[in-house]
């Protein structure tokens, strides 16, 4: 017996000691090699440059496995990790494994920029020295940003409005048609489409010659035929030039707006609208005593969101005129100021007053939409 | 008699009004489109020279015959040219002949030519694949002249820039939406402490504009060197769409039902396996919807390229090279439309092809703030 208890504990404080040490060699090993692999990974995307299109398929295959497989990874090691320990310190720490990633890149990327940004804002262009509120002083009184100030209420008015009008008018009008799936798809599909690339569609349109050669711009052509002479649509006319790219944002977003109306339309009872026929109410009265206000909560979700797209508007004015011709609008007045004159300050308070633009408008379109319980 | 047919035709005068202004407007909503599908396989001269929609049956005067100036006419007075009389200014606008032909001056008043031009329906047609290769390719080749010489041009690489589109943006989809996924089951279904304040953070979040993060990401990238690398655009993209996502996807997750967790979890399953077998699984609808509108949105993103990418051409995505040759070539449309063309065919197939649970997802309220 005692031999054969002697003979027992030592090997089982062997066998202790060799689980526990292997399990901690393994629990160091493996996260040592994968997050090895990973940066060994990572400098090979970026110092391998391509010599031909092939090559350069290839790199991006083993990227896209690099980025995707490695996200997966680490999710799964650390929580092969977690569930080494014991159950009660598994139900402690598993939650951060789930959210703690989240959380992480959000307080990188979102949380501590806003603090940073506004640290920024009240410092100079180079941040060597702090002046306080000056730059937000400069952002409401020099000509330029009133100017973008101006613009923006324009894209907001001029957007908001007509996406909206033209989103209930399709809505309505296709909900009455036999063509309504084909329809509404066709008018939908600007949504698929980059605003640089609506950019070059509307700049073709706009596109302008002098009055002796044939005019290839589509606008142009019908301006020439009747009689007048050629535009150049998105210089002239300040600040009118706006709408010309305000078009833009009317044209890709009236689809969205369409989308949600034809679904909120759908969900009016039929009985109701028949029963306004039936007393003999108009088609006009019933669009607008009975569709309207029962749709009123996506009107206002549309506009909302509409109005928060408009707001931070930035690619199809960099493209169609880079902001020239009096079009500058909060976005393009932060980038230049942030990237082209390099004055941080400055640019970080107009990014802070666009923030605080943007609030009570978002505020509002969560509250609402939380009322719809669309999900 | 006339009361049974009355509201019949009523309704065929209302088909007819709704069915024709929808037409119209529609026909506006898709004609810029068609003008630049249709441009971008067109000859650089065709397109230089007759708006796009020059394809289509149209009237216009044609050249049936030119000769040169005939010795005996003085340009400087009234000229007697095939019949017609005028002077040069008349010539070179084109005189008209008793049988509707033209007799046009074309060129100076020394070397010019006489056509004699007819009106007669054309179309336009001379289409090609010429722009599409120039724009494609990634090196310079030899393009073929209308008169059979040849020329050699520099290829704008979009072969590249879409490899470069796609190498961001599907990772830029999956790594946010399995981040949005593992969080929003952590918020919905675990219990931990201050699980209610992380929760309004992120929603909170949800205002914040990406103008903000820039410049003090910028720095950060900068000095970890990340800058002009996939990961760099990967992490920026997560960390924008994250807000979003989270949101969506926890309406989702939250409102399965308890049961299946429940029994689950008496199974002895744990959250991990019940995350990745159970939950992925039945919230592949919100996960589909939420990944078209990911994917669309870093696929024609400009400005977080523009910010994070810079100069660096290798990294270069489809919007920043469409950009930046709208800017150093403005004028050359034959190549414009076909490189916009090149960047919208992939979208465009993603929302034709899945529009679906495109709908879906925008109902729900995909749509970046």
């Amino acid at each position: 017996m005692q031999k054969n208890n002697s003979g027992k504990r030592p090997t089982r404080v062997l066998d202790w000691l060799a689980t526990t040490f292997g399990r901690v060699v393994v629990s160091l090993v493996v996260p040592v090699v994968t997050l090895g692999i990973l940066i060994v990974g990572f400098r090979w995307l970026r110092d391998t440059i391509p010599d031909n299109n092939v090559q350069k398929a290839l790199i991006s295959l083993v990227a896209i496995i690099w980025g995707v497989g490695g996200a997966a990874m680490l999710y799964m090691l650390s929580n092969w990790l977690i569930e080494k320990l014991s159950p009660q310190w598994v139900r402690r720490l598993q939650p951060f494994v789930f959210v703690g990633p989240a959380i992480a890149i959000l307080g990188w990327y979102l949380a501590l920029p806003t603090v940073r940004t506004f640290w920024i804002s009240l410092h100079n262009r180079d941040g060597s020295e702090f002046v306080g509120l000056q730059n937000y002083v400069a952002v409401f009184t020099q000509r330029i940003m009133l100017e973008a100030f101006r613009n923006n209420l324009l894209w907001i008015v001029f957007g908001a409005t007509l996406s909206v009008t033209f989103g209930l008018l399709v809505a309505v009008l296709a909900d009455r048609s036999r063509f309504e799936t084909l329809a509404k798809s066709l008018v939908f599909m600007p949504m698929a489409i980059s605003m640089v690339g609506a950019g070059v569609i509307w700049n073709f349109i706009y596109e302008v010659k002098d009055a002796a050669s044939p005019q290839i711009g589509l606008l142009n052509a019908i301006w020439v035929g009747l009689g007048h002479e050629p535009q150049a649509w998105t210089a002239l006319l300040q600040p009118w030039n706006n709408l010309f790219l305000i078009v833009i944002v009317i044209w890709l977003q009236t689809g969205f707006a369409m989308v949600i109306f034809s679904a909120a339309i759908k969900g009016i009872p039929q009985e109701l609208i028949e029963a306004a026929r039936v007393d003999g109410a108009t088609e006009i009265q019933v669009f607008f005593k009975i569709m309207l206000p029962y749709i009123r909560g996506s009107v206002i979700t549309v506009a909302t969101t509409i109005i928060i797209f408009t707001l931070k508007i930035f690619d199809v004015v960099i493209v169609m005129t880079g902001g020239q011709f009096g079009t500058h609008v909060i976005a393009t007045q932060f980038y230049r100021q942030a990237f082209t004159n390099q004055n941080k300050g400055y640019a970080a308070a107009i990014a802070i007053v666009l923030l605080i633009a943007v609030i009570p408008v978002m505020v509002y379109n969560l509250k609402q939409f939380r009322e719809e319980e669309a999900f | 008699m006339s009361t049974p047919k009355n509201p019949k035709r009523k309704k065929m005068v209302s088909d007819i009004l709704i069915n024709g202004s929808l037409f119209l407007l529609v026909a506006l909503w898709i004609i810029p489109t068609i003008g630049l599908l249709v441009s971008s396989f067109r000859t650089r001269f065709d397109i230089q020279t007759s708006g796009w929609w020059a394809v289509f049956p149209h009237r216009e005067w044609v050249k049936v015959k030119e000769f040169a100036i005939p010795e005996n006419v003085d340009p400087n007075g009234v000229m007697e040219i095939d019949g017609v009389t005028g002077t040069f200014q008349e010539f070179r606008d084109g005189v008209s002949t008793p049988d509707g032909r033209k007799v046009t001056w074309v060129g100076n008043k020394r070397l010019g030519k006489i056509q004699i031009q007819e009106h007669r329906w054309v179309m336009r047609t001379d289409f090609t694949l010429d722009n599409y290769q120039q724009v494609l390719a990634g090196k310079s080749f030899e393009l073929k002249n209308p008169d059979g010489s040849t020329r050699i041009v520099q290829g704008d690489n979009f072969v590249g820039a879409f490899l470069n589109s796609l190498t961001v943006s599907i990772p830029a989809t999956v790594i946010p939406i399995l981040i949005a996924a593992f969080a929003a089951y952590g918020f919905a279904w675990m219990r931990f402490p201050g699980r209610r304040i992380l929760f309004i953070m992120v929603v909170a979040l949800l205002v914040v504009p990406l103008q903000i993060a820039l410049v003090p990401i910028l720095q950060d990238y900068v000095k970890l060197d990340l800058n002009g690398t996939f990961l760099a655009l990967w992490l920026a993209h997560t960390g924008f769409g994250l807000p979003l996502a989270t949101y969506l996807l926890f309406n989702y997750i939250s409102g399965l039902p308890r049961d299946i967790l429940e029994s689950a979890f008496i199974d002895g399953a744990s959250h991990f396996t019940i995350f990745t077998k159970l939950i992925l699984p039945l919230s592949v609808p919100a996960l589909a919807s939420f990944a078209i509108f990911q994917f669309l949105w870093v696929w024609n993103d400009y400005l977080v390229a523009l910010v994070f990418i810079g100069s660096k051409p290798d990294v270069q995505v489809l919007t920043m090279r469409l950009a930046e040759m709208v800017g150093s070539r403005g004028n050359d449309w034959h190549l414009l439309t076909a490189g916009a063309f090149v960047s919208m065919v992939l979208p465009l197939a993603v929302f034709f092809g899945l529009q679906r649970y495109f709908v879906r997802g925008l109902l729900a309220g995909s749509v970046k703030g």
